[in-house]
C-alpha cells in the first residue's frame, strides 16, 4: 500500500466493523457460538487491514497526512468527507483496533447478563467506527459526527450489560457528555465563521491560526474547552467516569478507559491548540492546575476506595491528570509525554479492568475486603499478572506508564509559549504536587496489592475451586502485557513516531 | 382577471379527492368503506406530481395574493409528504376502530388544501382563510372518538382556546389594515417602512396576529390545548396536529415575519426569542413528569416548537438583516421537513402498539424490544433523532439553527444558544427513558401480537431509513431548503 494514494485503506478499515455489525444482524440469535466466532473474525480482520496500514505508514513522513481521502459531503455547509492520519493518529488508531479485537476473543468466554452475544458486539462494532473515525477524520463537521457516534453504542453498553446502578451510570455518562458537546459544537460553528474561509479542515484552520480576536479565543477554547475536558475528563467534570467505568461491562470498561477517553486528549491537541492557540495560552495555567488537583483528588478517593474497578476508575483520573499536565505544559516535550501518558494509560488500564472483570468472573464480589488476600498463593498466575499491571500503573521505570509521567512533570518545569515568563512559580509548584501524586499513586497501588495478592486466602475462598488464568484470557491479554513491557523499555516506538507530527504542530502554536 | 390554474392545480387535486371521498363514502357499504383511504391517497400522489412539475417555476395568481415559488413548493411537498405518511397510519387504525371514515379523510384532506395554500398566500385574508380551513376540520377530528368523554374534552379544548385566537388574530388584522390601507403583505411593509416610527397601537395588532399563529404552533403560553387534545384525539389525528398542523403554522408565521412586519423585526424578534426560550424550556420540564407516551411527544412537541421559534429570535430589519433572514427561514424550513420525518415516525410506532393492545403509558413499553425488535429499533431512532444525536436527521436540525444564530452573533444569540444547549440536554433526559425502558426493563407478559400491518411497516419503516439516511447525508434536504428564497417571492 502506498500511504500517498492508499485512501481506499483507512476508509475500508474505518467502516469495516460497522459493515461487520449490518452482517452480525442478519445472523439468527440462536447462533450464539458463532455469532462470538464471526465477532472476532471481523474485529481480527479490521485490526490485520490496521495493522497493514501501519506497516506501509512512511515512518520518515509521519508529520504529514498520509492515507488522506478528501471528497465533497454535504456542500450545503462546506463539510467534507476528510480523512488521513499521521504520527500523532496512528497510536491511537492503533489501539482502537487492538483493543476491540482482544474484547471480541474475551468475550467469546465472557458475557455478562443477559447475553445477547449479537446486540453487544454489534454494539462494539458501532462504538469501534465512531472512536476510530475521530482520530482520523480531519474535518470539524465530521469528526464532530464520529464524537457524537461513540455516544449510543456505549449508552447501550452500559445501560444493558452493566451492574447494578447501570440505569443511573448510563444516563449520566450519556448527558454528561452530551452537555459538554454541545457546546464544543457552537464553538466549531463560531470558528467556522470567525475563521470565514468556508472550511471545516482542521488542517486548513491551524494554518490560518491565530484568527479573531484573544476575547473571540477565549470563548470559543471555553466551548472547546468543556467538550473535550469532560471526555478526558479533568476535575470537576469527572464525577460521570466513576460511575460509567464501574457498572460498564468489563469490555465496556476497558474500551472506555482504553480508547474513549483518549478522544478528549487527542481533541484537545488535534484541534484546541493549534486552532485557537492565544485561547490555549490563556487557560493553559487553569488546565495544569485543574490537572494537578485531578492527580492529587483520584489518587487521595483511591485510597478511600473499596471497590476494586471503583478504585481503578479513580485512578483513571489521577493517571489523565498526568497527560493534562503535559499539555498544559505547551511545549514540545510536554505534547510528546500527554500523547505518550493517553496511550500508556489505554494500555494499562485496560488491562487492569480486564482482571477486574475476571476477578469478579471468579469471586463474584469486587469488594477488597471480602477477597480478602492470597492471590497470589490462590491464583498464582492471576496473581503475578496483577502486580505487573498494577506496579506499571503506577508508574515503575521500566514499564509504560513511567515515561508518560515523568516526561510530563518534567516538560511542565518549563512550559513553553512564554507560559514561563509569568507562571514559572506556578508550574514548579504544580510539578511539586504531582510528584506527591506519584507517591499517593504508588501508595494505593501496593496497599491494595498487599490487601489482594499477599497474605493467606480466606477460608470461605480456601476451599472454593477457582480458574487460575484461563486460555482465552492469555489470548487476549498477552499482548497487552507485550506492549506494557515494550513500550516500558522502547518509549522511542511512540515518541518516535510522533516526534515529526508534535513538531509540525508546535509550528502552528508558535514554539 | 385571470387565474393560473396550473399554479393551483395541487389545490385542486387535493379538492377534487376530497369530495370524491365524500362521495365514495356515500356508496360503499360496511367493509369497503377502507376503500376511501388508497383513493385519498392516490389523489394526494396526484397532487405530489403537479407539485413536483411546479418546482423551479415562479407563478402568481389571483392578483398577487396566491404565489408558488420553490420556498412554496417545498413547503407543498413536506405537507404532501406528511399527508401520505399520515393515511399510511390511518388506514389500519380507523378502519378497525368504529369510526365514520369518509367524513375522517374528508376533513382530512381538507385540513390539508388549508396547508397547501398557507405557504402561497401573500395576503392577510388568504392567510386567514388558509389558517381556518386548516383548524375548523381539525377541530371535528380532535372529536371523533365520540364514545370518549376525552376525545370531547379534547375537540372542545382544542375549539376554544382556537376560536379565541384566532379572534385575536382578526382583531389585530383588522387594526393592520387600518394602519396600512391593505391587506397585501408586501404592501404592508412598504406602508410601515414609509410611515416611519411605528405607532404603539400598530406594534399592538402586530402582537395579535402573531398570537393566531401561536397557538397553531403551540407556542408558550398559547399551548395549554396541546397536549390534552393529543391525548384525546385519535392517534393520527394527533400526529397531523403535531407535525402537519404546526408546520402550516410556521409557514404563515414565516409570511408575516419575514415579509409583511419584517420593518419591525427589532420589535417582535425579541418578543418571539423570548416566546422560543419560555416554549423550549417549559415544553421540556413539564414532558419530564410524563407517564404516558403520547403526552410525552406531545410536550416534546412544545418543546420542538421552542427551537423552531429560535431562528425568529435572530430576525433583523432592513437591508443588513437579510443575509441572518434568510439563514433563519432556511433554518426553520430544515427543521420542519427533518421533524416532520421523525415525529410522524415516533407516533407511528405509537399507533402500532397501541391499535391492538390500548397501551400508552412508558411503562407499557417495557420490552418491545424482545416483542417486537423493530418497532423498538424505529422508536428508538426517532426519538434519538428528535433528540439530536447522530447519525440522525435532528442532528443536522439543531445543527441549521446553531448556524443561523452564529450567522452574525450578537449577545441575544448567544442567550438563545445557551437555552438551546440546556434544552437538548434535559430532553434527552426524557427520549433516554423511553428508550432504556423498551430495551433494558424487564418485559410485562402480554398475550396479544401486535400487528402493525403492511401500510403502517412500511411508513415507519421509510422514515425511519430516512431519519438516518439524511442523518448521513443531510446534503438531500438542505440542498433544497438552502436553494429556496422567500424574498424573491416577497
Amino acid at each position: 500500500m502506498d500511504p500517498n494514494t492508499a485512501g481506499w485503506a483507512l476508509v475500508v478499515a474505518l467502516f469495516l466493523p460497522l459493515v461487520g455489525a449490518g452482517a452480525l444482524a442478519m445472523m439468527p440469535s440462536s447462533m450464539d457460538r458463532q455469532i462470538r466466532q464471526a465477532g472476532v473474525v471481523i474485529t481480527g480482520v479490521a485490526f490485520a487491514l490496521v495493522v497493514a496500514i501501519t506497516a506501509s505508514f512512511d515512518f520518515g513522513r509521519s508529520g504529514e497526512l498520509q492515507f488522506t481521502t478528501d471528497v465533497a459531503w454535504i456542500t450545503a455547509i462546506d463539510a467534507r468527507f476528510e480523512l488521513g492520519m499521521d504520527g500523532i493518529s496512528l497510536p491511537l488508531f492503533f489501539l482502537t483496533y487492538l483493543l476491540p479485537f482482544l474484547c471480541a476473543i474475551y468475550t467469546t468466554k465472557h458475557l455478562p447478563s443477559p447475553g445477547k452475544p449479537k446486540a453487544f458486539l454489534g454494539l462494539m462494532l458501532m462504538l469501534q467506527t465512531g472512536m476510530a473515525g475521530t482520530f482520523v477524520a480531519f474535518d470539524l463537521v465530521l469528526f464532530f459526527i464520529f464524537w457524537e457516534l461513540v455516544l449510543v453504542p456505549m449508552f447501550f453498553m452500559i445501560g444493558m450489560w452493566g451492574g447494578s446502578k447501570r440505569d443511573y451510570a448510563s444516563v449520566k455518562f450519556f448527558l454528561y457528555t452530551l452537555f459538554g458537546s454541545i457546546f464544543m459544537l457552537v464553538a466549531f460553528l463560531a470558528i467556522y465563521f470567525q475563521a470565514g474561509a468556508s472550511t471545516w479542515s482542521i488542517q486548513a484552520l491551524s494554518e490560518m491560526a491565530p484568527f479573531g480576536s484573544t476575547t473571540f479565543q477565549t470563548w470559543a477554547f471555553l466551548g472547546i474547552f468543556l467538550g473535550f475536558a469532560i471526555k478526558v475528563p479533568m476535575w470537576p467534570f469527572h464525577t460521570w467516569l466513576p460511575d460509567a467505568h464501574t457498572e460498564a461491562p468489563t469490555v465496556g470498561s476497558v474500551l472506555l478507559a482504553g480508547v474513549l477517553l483518549k478522544m478528549g486528549t487527542y481533541g484537545f491537541i488535534r484541534i484546541a491548540l493549534p486552532i485557537l492557540p492565544e485561547g490555549a495560552i490563556r487557560f493553559a495555567p487553569l488546565i495544569g492546575i485543574l490537572a494537578v488537583i485531578g492527580i492529587i483528588y483520584g489518587s487521595l478517593c483511591c485510597l478511600a476506595q473499596t471497590d476494586v474497578k471503583r478504585l481503578i476508575a479513580f485512578s483513571s483520573v489521577g493517571h489523565m491528570g498526568f497527560v493534562m499536565l503535559g499539555i498544559a505544559a505547551m511545549n514540545e516535550a510536554g505534547i510528546q509525554a500527554a500523547l505518550f501518558g493517553n496511550i500508556a494509560h489505554g494500555v494499562i488500564t485496560g488491562m487492569l479492568f480486564f482482571l477486574a472483570g475476571s476477578m469478579h468472573e471468579r469471586y463474584h464480589t469486587r469488594e477488597i475486603a471480602v477477597i480478602g488476600g492470597g492471590m497470589l498463593k490462590k491464583l498464582p498466575r492471576y496473581g503475578v499478572v496483577f502486580t505487573f499491571v498494577a506496579v506499571a500503573s503506577l508508574g515503575l521505570p521500566g514499564l509504560a506508564g513511567f515515561w508518560g509521567e515523568f516526561a510530563a512533570m518534567w516538560a511542565a518545569i518549563n512550559p513553553g509559549l512564554g507560559i514561563a515568563d509569568t507562571y514559572s512559580g506556578l508550574y514548579l509548584g504544580l510539578v511539586i504536587f504531582a510528584a506527591i501524586g506519584t507517591v499517593l499513586t504508588a501508595g494505593y497501588f501496593l496497599w491494595l496489592l498487599q490487601r489482594i495478592n499477599l497474605g493467606d486466602p480466606l477460608e470461605k475462598w480456601a476451599k472454593e475451586p477457582l480458574d487460575d488464568i484461563m486460555t482465552i484470557e492469555w489470548v487476549s491479554w498477552t499482548p497487552l502485557l507485550v506492549l506494557i513491557l515494550a513500550l516500558g523499555i522502547f518509549p522511542v516506538l511512540i515518541f518516535g513516531v510522533q516526534d515529526a507530527a508534535v513538531a509540525n504542530l508546535m509550528g502552528y502554536l508558535g514554539g | 382577471m385571470a387565474i393560473d390554474w396550473f399554479a393551483i392545480a395541487p389545490e385542486i387535486a387535493l379538492t377534487v379527492t376530497a369530495l370524491l371521498v365524500l362521495l365514495a363514502d356515500l356508496n360503499l357499504r360496511g367493509d369497503a368503506k377502507q376503500l376511501v383511504n388508497p383513493l385519498a391517497a392516490f389523489g394526494t400522489v396526484v397532487a405530489i406530481v403537479f407539485t413536483v412539475l411546479l418546482w423551479g417555476e415562479e407563478r402568481t395568481t389571483f392578483g398577487t395574493s396566491f404565489v408558488v415559488n420553490e420556498y412554496a413548493v417545498v413547503f407543498k411537498l413536506l405537507f404532501l409528504g406528511s399527508l401520505l405518511a399520515i393515511l399510511g397510519i390511518s388506514w389500519r387504525f380507523f378502519a378497525e376502530g368504529r369510526y365514520f371514515q369518509g367524513e375522517y379523510y374528508f376533513l382530512l384532506l381538507t385540513a390539508f388544501i388549508g396547508m397547501l395554500i398557507m405557504p402561497s398566500a401573500r395576503d392577510l385574508l388568504l392567510l386567514f382563510v388558509a389558517l381556518e380551513t386548516v383548524s375548523i376540520p381539525a377541530f371535528v377530528m380532535a372529536g371523533l372518538r365520540k364514545r370518549s368523554l376525552y376525545s370531547s374534552e379534547a375537540a372542545l379544548k382544542f375549539f376554544l382556546i382556537g376560536v379565541l385566537s384566532v379572534a385575536l388574530m382578526l382583531f389585530g388584522i383588522s387594526m393592520v389594515y387600518g394602519f396600512t390601507g391593505t391587506t397585501d403583505l408586501a404592501g404592508i411593509a412598504a406602508a410601515i417602512s414609509a410611515a416611519g416610527d411605528p405607532e404603539p397601537l400598530l406594534l399592538a395588532s402586530v402582537m395579535l396576529v402573531i398570537v393566531g399563529f401561536g397557538f397553531k404552533i403551540s407556542a408558550v403560553p398559547f399551548h395549554f390545548w396541546a397536549p390534552d387534545t393529543y391525548a384525546g384525539a385519535p392517534l393520527p389525528v394527533a400526529a397531523m396536529l403535531a407535525v402537519a398542523s404546526k408546520a402550516a403554522g410556521f409557514a404563515g408565521l414565516i409570511a408575516i415575519a419575514f415579509i409583511a412586519f419584517e420593518p419591525l423585526a427589532e420589535v417582535w424578534a425579541p418578543v418571539l426569542g423570548v416566546l422560543a426560550i419560555l416554549t423550549m424550556t417549559l415544553g421540556n420540564l413539564v414532558a419530564l413528569q410524563q407517564r404516558d407516551l403520547i403526552r410525552l411527544l406531545a410536550y416534546s412537541s412544545v418543546a420542538q416548537a421552542g427551537y423552531m421559534l429560535i431562528p425568529f429570535g435572530l430576525a433583523r430589519s432592513g437591508a443588513d438583516g437579510a443575509v441572518v433572514n434568510e439563514a433563519a427561514v432556511q433554518a426553520v424550513l430544515f427543521y420542519l421537513v427533518a421533524y416532520a420525518v421523525m415525529n410522524i415516525g415516533a407516533f407511528g410506532v405509537a399507533i402500532a402498539v397501541n391499535r391492538r393492545t390500548g397501551l400508552r403509558s412508558i411503562a407499557d413499553y417495557a420490552g418491545l424490544s424482545a416483542r417486537s425488535p423493530l418497532l423498538a429499533m424505529a422508536l428508538t431512532v426517532f426519538l434519538l433523532s428528535l433528540g439530536g444525536a447522530p447519525p440522525t436527521v435532528g442532528l443536522w436540525a439543531k445543527f441549521a439553527i446553531v448556524q443561523a444564530a452564529l450567522t452574525d452573533v450578537t449577545p441575544f444569540g448567544v442567550v438563545l444558544m445557551v437555552f438551546l444547549v440546556f434544552n437538548s440536554v434535559i430532553a434527552f433526559f426524557y427520549y433516554l427513558k423511553v428508550v432504556k425502558t423498551m430495551w433494558m426493563d424487564e418485559a410485562r407478559e402480554l398475550d396479544v401480537q401486535l400487528q402493525p400491518g403492511f401500510n403502517l411497516s412500511t411508513v415507519v419503516a421509510v422514515l425511519m431509513i430516512g431519519t438516518v439516511v439524511l442523518g448521513v447525508l443531510p446534503g438531500l434536504i438542505s440542498g433544497a431548503t438552502s436553494l429556496t428564497s422567500l424574498v424573491a417571492a416577497g
